[in-house]
C-alpha cells in the first residue's frame, strides 16, 4: 500500500494552494458580501488549465487524474467554496457529460471550449417539484419537425446564468418506454437558444459568489442532434455523472473543513483568556484533535474514491461513502470552528462565519445525506 | 541563445529551520521547495525567451541530492526547457564558494550565452554565489538587477543600488542576478506540470566535471566557527495612562526617541 502522491499530484496541489492562498484567500470575504461572481479569477484559472484538469489534452485538458482533481478542489474550498464550486460544477457536471456521452462533434463543439474554460456549462436536472424524486422531473422536450421543443423548468443550476456560460445541459422527457414509463434523454441547450431564459441569481445563504438560477423553458427549440448520446439513456447517464461528482463534492467539503480548522487552529493559539492561549485548554485541544481525526478520515475516504476511478475500478460504493461522510464531518468541524472562536465566530470578519454558511449545502446538493443512505444501502444490495 | 538559470532546494519558507548542533548545518530533513528568489531569475529567463523567440533555451542547473528533482520539475513545468542536475555525495558540505565553482563547472561544459541567478537563497542568505559564479566563468557579473534586456549580443540592465539604480551595459555571455522587483513570476501551468515529466533532467556527477579543486566539506574554503540563536524577544514595555492623549504622547516619545518618526 503507497500513500505517496507522484510528482505532478504533488504539483497540482501545490499549484492549487498556492493560487488559492495568494489569489482566491484575499477576495473570498468580499465576493460572499456582495454575492459577486469572480470573472477574472475564472479566466485565471482558465489559463493554469484548472477548467479542464481530468480531460484529456486532445479535448483541450489538462489530462490529470482524479486524485489530482479531489486535491486541487480540496485546496480551493480551502479558502472558498463558492470558487471550488464554480469549478467542480463545470468540470464534474457541465463538461464530463460531453466526455462521457457526446459524439466526437460534440465533444469538439462544446468540450473543447469547456476544458480550455473560454465558457461555462451547466447541469440541469433539479426542478422545483423535483428535486431528490430526479425521476419525478416534469420537463418535456418533444421532436418536431426534425427540432426538440422543450417546455418546463429547472432550478438550482450552478454556472447557468454567468456572461461566459454557453448553455445547460437539461434532462428532459422524451416520451414513455414500452413499459409505459418516462423515458428519460439528455439535451444540449445553448445560452441562445430562442424560448429559454434565466432568473436572476438566487439570493443564498452560502456558495454566494457561486452562480445559481433557475431556468426557464417556454417552446425552447433546439436542433435534434443537440440530443446527448442515445435517447432514453437520461436516467444511466444522470447517474453516471453524479457518481463522479460525489468525489468532487466529498473533496469540496474535506477542503471548506480544513480550511475551517486551519482557522480555529491559528485562533486558539492567538486567543487569550484567563491569562493564557485558549489553545491550551483541554476542552479547545479536544475539539482541535477531533476535528482532525474527522478530516484526515474523510480525506483518506476521498483520496480512495478517487483511486478506485483512476485505476478503473467500482468507485460507486466509495464515492457515495466519501460523499456522506465528508459532508457530515464539514459540518461538525465548521460548527466547533464558530464555538471555538466563540463570538467572533459569529461576525462576517472572521471567515469561520462564512465557512459555516458555505457548509450546509454540502449535505443537501448533489444527493442530501437521506439520499445518499439510500444510495449506499441500493450499493449494499438491499 | 542559451540562457542558464540556477536554482536551489531550500526548506519551506514558512516552517521554522533548526540547525544541527553536531555538524553545525542546517536540518534539511523536512518539506523542501524551490528557493523563492529562484523563481524569479526563471520567470526573466522566460520572459527573455519569449522575446527573443524558439532559437533561445532555457536550461535550469542545480546542485542538489535526488530528491531535489521535485524542485526542478517545478522550474520546467513553469516553462524552462531542460535541466542539469548535479547530484553528487562530495558536494555535501561544500560552502557558497565551492557550490559556484562546481555550479560554473556543469555551465561551463554544457555551454551558455547568459546566467540568471536569484539574488540570493532563503537557507544560507548570503548572496554571494552569482558574483562568485561570474568569476568562476571569468565573464561581466550584473547583480541585483531590476530590469533587463537582450539586444543583439549586449545585454542592457539596471541595477538596484541604496539610493537608486545603475544603468549598465556588457556584452554576452554574462552572469545577472534578478531582484524581486523584476517580475512576478508565472504559476506553473497544469499543461506544464504535466508536460514536465517529458523534458529532460540529466544528471551529473563530479567525475564528469573533472574539477581542479577540490569541492564539497573537505574543499570548504570557510569553517563555521559558532552558532548562536537569536537572542529571544523581551518583553514589550507597559506603560499605565489614564487618558488617551496621554497614551498617545507616550508613544509619540517612544518613536520619536527611537529616531523611528
Amino acid at each position: 500500500m503507497d500513500f505517496e502522491l507522484s510528482d505532478e499530484q504533488r504539483a497540482i496541489q501545490s499549484l492549487c494552494r498556492d493560487f488559492a492562498q495568494s489569489e482566491v484567500r484575499p477576495r473570498a470575504e468580499a465576493m460572499d458580501a456582495a454575492a459577486e461572481f469572480p470573472y477574472d479569477l475564472v479566466k485565471k484559472m482558465a489559463d493554469l488549465g484548472l477548467m479542464g484538469l481530468p480531460f484529456p489534452e486532445e479535448y483541450g485538458g489538462a489530462g490529470a487524474d482524479t486524485v489530482s482533481y479531489a486535491l486541487a478542489i480540496c485546496e480551493l474550498a480551502r479558502v472558498d467554496a463558492s470558487t471550488a464550486i464554480t469549478v467542480a460544477a463545470h468540470v464534474s457536471l457541465g463538461s464530463t457529460p460531453f466526455f462521457l456521452f457526446g459524439t466526437e462533434e460534440q465533444k469538439r463543439k462544446y468540450l473543447v471550449p469547456c476544458a480550455r474554460g473560454e465558457m461555462l456549462w451547466g447541469f440541469g436536472l433539479t426542478e422545483p417539484q423535483a428535486g431528490s424524486d430526479a425521476g419525478g422531473a416534469r420537463t418535456r422536450a418533444e421532436l418536431r419537425d426534425g427540432s426538440w421543443v422543450i417546455n418546463g423548468t429547472k432550478a438550482f443550476i450552478t454556472n447557468s446564468g454567468t456572461e461566459i456560460t454557453g448553455g445547460t445541459t437539461i434532462t428532459a422527457i422524451t416520451g414513455t418506454d414500452e413499459r409505459g414509463r418516462p423515458e428519460l434523454s439528455n439535451i444540449i441547450v445553448p445560452q441562445d437558444t430562442p424560448g429559454f431564459t434565466r432568473s436572476k441569481q438566487y439570493n443564498k445563504m452560502g456558495w454566494r459568489a457561486s452562480d445559481t438560477r433557475e431556468l426557464a423553458f417556454q417552446d425552447a427549440v433546439v436542433p435534434v442532434e443537440n440530443l446527448l448520446g442515445e435517447r432514453g439513456k437520461g436516467l444511466h447517464q444522470f447517474l453516471k455523472i453524479l457518481d463522479g461528482g460525489r468525489i468532487s463534492v466529498a473533496a469540496l467539503s474535506v477542503g471548506l473543513a480544513m480550511g475551517a480548522y486551519d482557522e480555529a487552529l491559528k485562533y486558539a493559539k492567538e486567543r487569550h483568556q484567563f491569562g493564557r492561549a485558549i489553545s491550551k485548554f483541554q476542552a479547545i485541544q479536544f475539539k482541535l484533535a477531533d476535528m482532525l481525526c474527522e478530516i484526515e478520515h474523510a480525506k483518506l475516504m476521498v483520496l480512495k474514491a478517487a483511486w478506485e476511478k483512476d485505476t478503473g475500478r467500482d468507485f460507486a460504493m466509495s464515492a457515495s461513502l466519501a460523499k456522506l461522510y465528508s459532508g457530515e464531518v464539514s459540518g461538525r468541524v465548521v460548527n466547533d470552528a464558530v464555538q471555538i472562536h466563540g463570538g467572533y465566530g459569529f461576525m462576517d470578519e472572521y471567515p469561520v462565519s462564512r465557512m459555516y454558511r458555505d457548509q450546509k449545502i454540502n449535505e443537501i446538493g448533489e444527493g442530501t445525506n437521506e439520499i445518499q443512505r439510500l444510495v449506499i444501502a441500493r450499493l449494499m444490495g438491499l | 541563445m542559451k540562457i542558464v538559470v540556477t536554482v536551489k532546494l531550500v526548506p519551506d519558507t514558512t516552517a521554522d529551520k533548526r540547525i544541527d548542533p553536531a555538524t553545525k548545518r542546517l536540518v534539511r530533513t523536512g518539506e523542501t521547495v524551490l528557493n523563492p528568489f529562484d523563481e524569479y531569475a526563471i520567470e526573466a529567463a522566460l520572459q527573455l525567451k519569449e522575446k527573443l523567440g524558439a532559437e533561445t533555451t532555457v536550461t535550469v542547473v542545480t546542485m542538489a541530492p535526488e530528491r531535489g528533482k521535485e524542485v526542478v520539475r517545478k522550474a520546467l513545468a513553469m516553462g524552462a526547457d531542460d535541466a542539469l542536475m548535479l547530484s553528487d555525495p562530495g558536494c555535501e558540505g561544500s560552502d557558497v564558494m565551492g557550490t559556484a565553482y562546481a555550479l560554473a563547472g556543469a555551465i561551463a561544459k554544457n555551454g551558455f550565452d547568459l546566467v540568471v541567478c536569484g539574488t540570493q537563497s532563503t537557507d544560507a542568505i548570503t548572496g554571494e554565489l552569482p558574483g562568485a559564479l561570474a568569476e568562476f566563468l571569468g565573464v561581466p557579473g550584473l547583480t541585483y538587477v531590476r530590469k533587463l534586456e537582450i539586444d543583439g549580443t549586449t545585454l542592457r540592465a539596471e541595477r538596484e543600488t541604496d539610493s537608486g539604480f545603475l544603468k549598465v551595459t556588457t556584452g554576452l555571455p554574462a552572469v545577472v542576478s534578478v531582484t524581486k522587483s523584476i517580475n512576478e513570476p508565472r504559476y506553473p501551468s497544469l499543461k506544464g506540470i504535466m508536460g514536465a515529466k517529458k523534458k529532460t533532467i540529466a544528471p551529473l556527477t563530479l567525475a564528469e566535471l573533472a574539477l581542479e579543486h577540490p569541492i564539497g566539506s573537505g574543499g570548504a574554503k570557510t569553517e563555521l566557527v559558532a552558532l548562536t540563536d537569536p537572542p529571544a524577544r523581551g518583553k514589550g514595555k507597559v506603560v499605565e495612562v489614564s487618558s488617551g492623549a496621554e497614551g498617545a504622547k507616550v508613544i509619540m516619545d517612544f518613536l520619536h526617541a527611537k529616531k523611528l518618526i
